[in-house]
């Protein structure tokens, strides 16, 4: 198979190098100029100090690790921290196992099941500004729905987004819902992966529903998992849109994540701090970038072609 | 194996009303009638309805409904023609540096807009592209872009080779073979590439907000958030806006739900 593809490949190389390189250029010189240089200028507003007025005049003196210094001593850099552990952590962890249960009870083919599980994606394609604004009034204290339904229950009134104490809940309960339907389509593609054969024969050496899951599903699972959880990873470090919709990162700093102090600090008032929010920024990428170098590590072990 | 298939659809409908709820509440909310806005506890069904948030929306909204149609086409139309080519080359040319180039788009795709917008606002505030349509077209194309790029290399790298090999042998050039044969071959994955980078752009707000903030043409995700945070209190108005600007991703599903799903599953595993 190898051999027999490598020969036209290799004929079409040598005739194609340029025309090869033509076809790709225009997206290479867009990385450079719509990746690159931005990250650069990024990199170079961390390491020097801008204001708005140097902006436009460019004369921001050079001060190195200052900008970091800053934040590390900032009183925001603790709680942010702790939150944006804790937001992709929890998120992660429910939206992975709920969707994984959703998965499980899908794969097994049942009437409507093709149209329930297209109806779960709704969730994921909304506009994230539509969906924390629906969470911003179906969570309001006075009234929103949910109030409403622990009052009916006797648990009585939750200030879920403007109570220090519930609104990371209030932000987490949006994203898990919102990161539900991604986590349900792609382990159901893994489940479907899986050989009817080998939960047959378990069934026939008496193997029971839960110890099939245990000693079946979650072990040949585990290469989709480990992809699910990476990209989850990825993608719930990148969260803002939602968190800034519902709460502001606040009260105070209650939900305040990096991507949130960033662009806080960066956009969120007259008086823009550009070189500490291009800081945090900068950190951001490189925690993003270990999971990010995780997940291809492990994409490419489980696919080596 | 079909023993109880139908108990399995009663679970299966309960768990998906509970999961659909804020949709279903996003809509009941858009037709209340703002008196019974604050009522305790609120209708479950929309008793007596009205219209007067989507009345609201025509009036104030369609400007902004507007500008996102513009900008979320033309993020398509960026997106495909860097993209396409640039996959069959890496598919079916495979330049020397060919790998390294897909390593960064991998990479690309991991960096949180919120940092690319730092730095975009930074180049725009030179370039006079600050407020601007075409400014957004290509903030938002980030986005798409690396996607686009990976999709296609995947759906073009099935294309059989002698397929190709015959244009050549017919005298079709390379530009000619890739417009001719590879494209109309591939338009499963022009669908699903367009879709996303439509949507992905329709629903953008963090470059919306920091590189359109004070421009004349703002999208519909800033005519929502401005609703919200002019403290205005009639959530019809804005929850009405909200089911318009879900319009998209609605159409989507019912049209084309097996290529969204093959765009969530190829963004993440190679089949």
């Amino acid at each position: 198979m190898t051999a027999q593809l490598s020969v036209p490949a290799r004929r079409v190389r040598r005739r194609g190098g340029w025309t090869a390189w033509a076809f790709i250029a225009p997206v290479v010189i867009y990385l450079l100029v719509f990746y690159a240089y931005p990250l650069a200028r990024n990199v170079e507003l961390s390491v020097r100090d801008y204001t708005v007025r140097s902006f436009i005049d460019g004369t921001a003196p050079f001060v190195g690790f200052a900008n970091y210094r800053a934040v590390f001593a900032n009183p925001t850099f603790g709680p942010a921290l702790l939150n944006t552990g804790l937001f992709v952590g929890v998120s992660i962890l429910f939206q992975f196992s709920i969707g994984l249960a959703l998965a499980v009870f899908f794969v097994r083919q049942f009437p409507l099941s093709g149209m329930l599980r297209a109806l779960f994606l709704v969730p994921w394609l909304l506009p994230l500004l539509v969906s924390g604004s629906v969470w911003s009034w179906m969570l309001n204290s006075d009234s929103g729905i949910v109030n409403s339904f622990l009052e009916a229950a006797g648990i009585g009134q939750i200030n879920w987004l403007t109570s220090p104490h519930w609104s990371l809940f209030a932000v987490l309960i949006a994203n898990i819902w919102i990161g539900i339907p991604f986590n349900l389509v792609i382990l159901y593609s893994g489940l479907e992966g899986i050989p009817l054969e080998v939960y047959e024969a378990a069934s026939i050496d008496g193997a029971n529903g839960w110890q099939k899951f245990l000693r079946i599903t979650l072990p040949l699972l585990r290469p989709v998992s480990a992809i699910t959880i990476l990209l989850g990873l990825v993608y719930t470090l990148k969260v803002f849109d939602l968190i800034w919709i519902m709460t502001r990162g606040g009260p105070a700093d209650s939900s305040t994540t990096f991507a949130i102090w960033s662009y806080r600090l960066g956009f969120g008032s007259l008086l823009p701090d550009f070189s500490p929010a291009a800081a945090v920024g900068n950190l951001l990428i490189l925690v993003a970038l270990i999971f990010g170098l995780i997940y291809i590590r492990t994409q490419s072990r489980l696919d080596p072609a | 194996m079909r023993k109880r298939p139908w108990w399995k659809t009663v679970v299966g409908v309960i768990l998906t009303a509970v999961m659909l709820f804020p949709v279903y509440w996003m809509i009941n909310v858009s037709l209340t009638p703002a008196r019974n806005m604050r009522k305790s506890p609120p209708n479950l069904i929309p008793i007596d309805a009205t219209l007067d948030g989507y009345r609201r929306v025509m009036e104030q909204q369609l400007p902004f409904l507007g500008t996102s149609l513009v900008i979320g086409v033309g993020t398509v139309l960026l997106t495909l023609v860097l993209a396409a080519p640039a996959a069959y080359s890496l598919a079916k040319l495979r330049p020397r540096g060919g790998s390294a180039l897909s390593f960064v788009l991998l990479i690309a795709q991991m960096i949180p807009a919120i940092i690319m917008a730092m730095g975009f606002y930074a180049i725009y505030l030179n370039l006079g592209l600050l407020n601007s349509i075409p400014g957004l077209i290509l903030a938002d194309s980030t986005i798409a872009v690396p996607f686009g790029v990976l999709i296609f290399t995947a759906f073009m790298s099935s294309i059989p080779d002698e397929l190709i090999q015959a244009a050549k042998i017919d005298g079709a050039s390379v530009w000619r073979t890739f417009i001719s044969i590879v494209l109309p071959v591939s338009r499963n994955s022009v669908v699903t590439v367009s879709l996303f980078a439509f949507l992905w752009s329709w629903s953008d707000f963090i470059f919306a907000t920091t590189l359109d903030g004070g421009g004349d043409f703002q999208p519909i995700t800033l005519g929502i958030y401005r609703y919200i945070g002019n403290n205005n209190q009639e959530w019809n108005a804005i929850m009405a806006t909200a089911v318009v600007a879900s319009i998209p991703a609605a159409v989507l599903l019912l049209v084309a739900q097996r290529y969204v799903a093959a765009g969530v599953t190829a963004g993440a595993v190679k089949d």
